[in-house]
């Protein structure tokens, strides 16, 4: 079990290594720099603002620097969000973000296990096909889409939340919704079908025949083991869902962390690319270590190794 | 049999050691029709309602989108004068006036945009490029995934360890970051490719957007297919029929080639079916944040984005390549399961 961790902590240390070596090639690779989007300035304030950041070192003595700082904690200034750390830039925009994709993760998880659920339990029935019918929508339609149309519906037609912004409860209602359609559907599909699996093993068979009433074999027996797979769902849900989505954020214009993801590449704001990057890759790995460790603590007949 | 006269006779009967007539033969031969393995899956999946109407659809979006623009009309570059912002099925005043004339104009179904050109054929254009985003990229996945999965379990020990981490390295990595700066940083490489290498002018007739979509996806996504054709190899290659392939004389490229991997041709179906869906999903993302496919090619997630400016007066722009995007996701997806139920029904989890 430790050799496991040590192993699995050693892999994901080369993986985040590997993703911000590459993330550094190639968004030096990409022509253009921070500073020309502007209005272009004079050759002289160009090398000025270069020496500044240190951008005019040749490219292994900038790629040194920078892990050294990272070694340490510091991100760096962003480059074109003048007089901002990076660190202080993610720290604010994940608090907004991790909010509504806290909420729509817990949204998701309220919506899909009961339906799948209550589908696996009517299998064949009218309730199955309704639910089936939901989950396979949730799971074609892109996010924008949803987006989109609950904005149609609520702001346009009938007028009754905000369109942009998050500064009372309502304008949570629309971006935490569409943020839940897709993983709603994608867990309530991934629970019926496991729960239908767990519903036709033997141990169930023996709790019934043991006369536990029905509820207690259903919570205590078949949900336990339904959710496995829902759980190991839950860890890059999380890491995605946690950071924010750019389109949502775009959409409903939320102060969040997804709008850096993009806006940093366009901009060519290096320091700001290898901290969303480095951000979302550690998160990602954190939370899939996570999912082992919770996936041993539920399932006690899996061997870690 | 009972035309023994005495019953406790041991007298044999004459008329058991009768040459059987044809009948007889026939009955024995054949219990039923011996039904091989696309034949049995066929049936199976024609059963499956659900599966055929996809099936239906998805030929209709092929025709709608690869014949479509070549019969209509307009073209999806065109930019009329004095069409701009028309709502479905409404004529601009220069066309009113040719109706007036007794001349025939062709209807735009739904509308145009804010530069006159028909929403309709654009419509076409983009469904095209979702759809060979889609179908290229998840083959590229399918030949990339198949060929590594397959060395890796083929060989197994040290290699399998080495090439299975460098996997589950590669599927660790945040996906859509990594996409869009490669999408980005592949942009100019291939433009001068395109530009200035003698050879490479097709680049730019498809496309450099299409090209670096289709780099990107075979770079990131071949994982999940490396990891389910390598389990399927495992378990496969303990089979006797590898074993007397093998005493045969039968190379390694020959097994994995003509033995493995036509075993497990259900698990790749079924896998490259449920790849394109997510492919599409993936491309209309990338489009709609404005990295996808350039300008003036239409894609349907460039046309939705282009709409939410003016979602308040001009909402059927938006709804017309929404509703499409889904329609060839859902259907894809519902295919893709139905070929899962019907090919390879141990992959169903």
């Amino acid at each position: 079990m430790f050799k496991y961790f040590v192993k699995k902590a050693l892999v994901s240390v080369l993986t985040l290594w590997i993703v911000a070596t590459a993330t550094f090639a190639l968004m030096h690779m990409v022509p253009g720099g921070p500073f020309l989007a502007e209005k272009t300035p004079s050759a002289a304030t160009l090398a000025a603002l270069k020496e500044k950041y240190g951008l005019d070192q040749p490219i292994h003595i900038q790629y040194k620097n920078y892990f050294v700082k990272l070694f340490r904690g510091d991100m760096g200034p962003s480059l074109k969000q003048r007089g901002r750390e990076v660190n202080d830039i993610i720290s604010t925009g994940f608090k907004v973000s991790a909010r509504v994709g806290g909420l729509a993760v817990l949204l998701a998880i309220c919506v899909g296990v009961p339906l799948g659920s209550l589908a696996a339990f009517n299998r064949g029935k009218w309730l199955d096909s309704v639910i089936l019918i939901f989950s396979t929508t949730g799971i074609a339609v892109p996010s924008f889409v949803t987006a989109t149309v609950l904005m149609m519906i609520f702001s346009v037609k009938f007028n009754l939340l905000p369109t942009y912004g998050l500064t009372s409860w309502k304008h949570y209602i629309m971006p935490v919704m569409s943020l839940a359609f897709y993983p709603s559907s994608y867990i309530s599909r991934l629970t019926r079908s496991s729960m239908l699996e767990v519903m036709g093993q033997d141990y169930i068979r023996t709790a019934r025949a043991k006369g536990l009433p029905k509820s207690r074999v259903i919570f205590k027996h078949a949900l336990r083991n339904a959710l496995l797979p829902v759980i190991t769902y839950l860890g890059p849900l999380l890491a995605y869902t946690l950071t924010g989505s750019f389109v949502v954020e775009k959409i409903f214009t939320v102060p969040g962390l997804g709008n850096h993801f993009i806006s940093s590449i366009i901009n060519r704001d290096y320091t700001m690319i290898m901290g969303t990057t480095i951000f979302l890759a550690t998160l990602i790995i954190v939370m899939n270590l996570i999912v082992d460790i919770v996936y041993k603590i539920v399932d006690p007949r899996i061997d870690l190794k | 049999m009972s035309n023994r006269r005495n019953l406790l006779s041991f007298q044999l009967d004459v008329s058991d050691f009768l040459p059987a007539d044809r009948s007889e033969k026939e009955s024995l031969v054949l219990m039923r029709k011996s039904v091989g393995f696309w034949r049995d899956g066929i049936n199976r999946l024609r059963k499956n309602k659900v599966a055929m109407v996809s099936f239906f659809i998805i030929i209709l979006t092929l025709i709608f989108a690869f014949i479509g623009p070549a019969v209509y009309p307009y073209s999806y570059e065109q930019q009329i004068r004095g069409n701009e912002n028309l709502a479905p099925m409404k004529y601009s005043e220069m066309e009113m006036e040719k109706k007036a004339a007794g001349e025939f104009v062709f209807p735009h179904f739904l509308g145009t945009d804010n530069l006159g050109r028909d929403t309709t054929v654009r419509i076409m254009m983009g469904s095209r490029i979702s759809l060979l985003v889609g179908i290229i990229a998840s083959f590229l996945v399918l030949l990339i995934g198949s060929v590594y999965g397959s060395v890796s379990g083929y060989i197994g020990g040290k290699t399998d360890m080495i090439m299975m981490q460098i996997v589950d390295v590669i599927y660790a990595i945040p996906d859509i970051l990594i996409i869009i700066i490669l999408m980005v940083s592949l942009k100019y490489p291939l433009q001068n490719i395109a530009n200035e290498v003698p050879g490479f002018e097709w680049i730019n007739t498809i496309g450099v957007g299409l090209i670096c979509i289709f780099i990107v996806f075979s770079l990131l996504y071949w994982v999940g297919m490396a990891r389910i054709v390598r389990s399927q190899i495992l378990s496969l290659k303990e089979q006797e029929y590898i074993t007397a392939a093998r005493a045969l004389g039968a190379g390694d490229a020959r097994i994995i080639g003509k033995h493995l991997l036509t075993n497990s041709i259900g698990t790749l179906i079924v896998t490259t079916t449920l790849q394109i869906p997510s492919a599409i999903f993936t491309e209309s993302f990338l489009s709609f944040i404005g990295i996808g496919v350039s300008a003036p090619m239409p894609s349907l997630g460039s046309m939705a984005s282009a709409a939410i400016g003016g979602i308040s007066t001009y909402p059927y722009r938006l709804l017309a390549p929404a509703v499409m995007i889904s329609i060839i996701i859902l259907t894809f997806n519902l295919f893709g399961d139905g070929l899962r139920d019907a090919f390879d029904p141990k992959l169903k989890n």
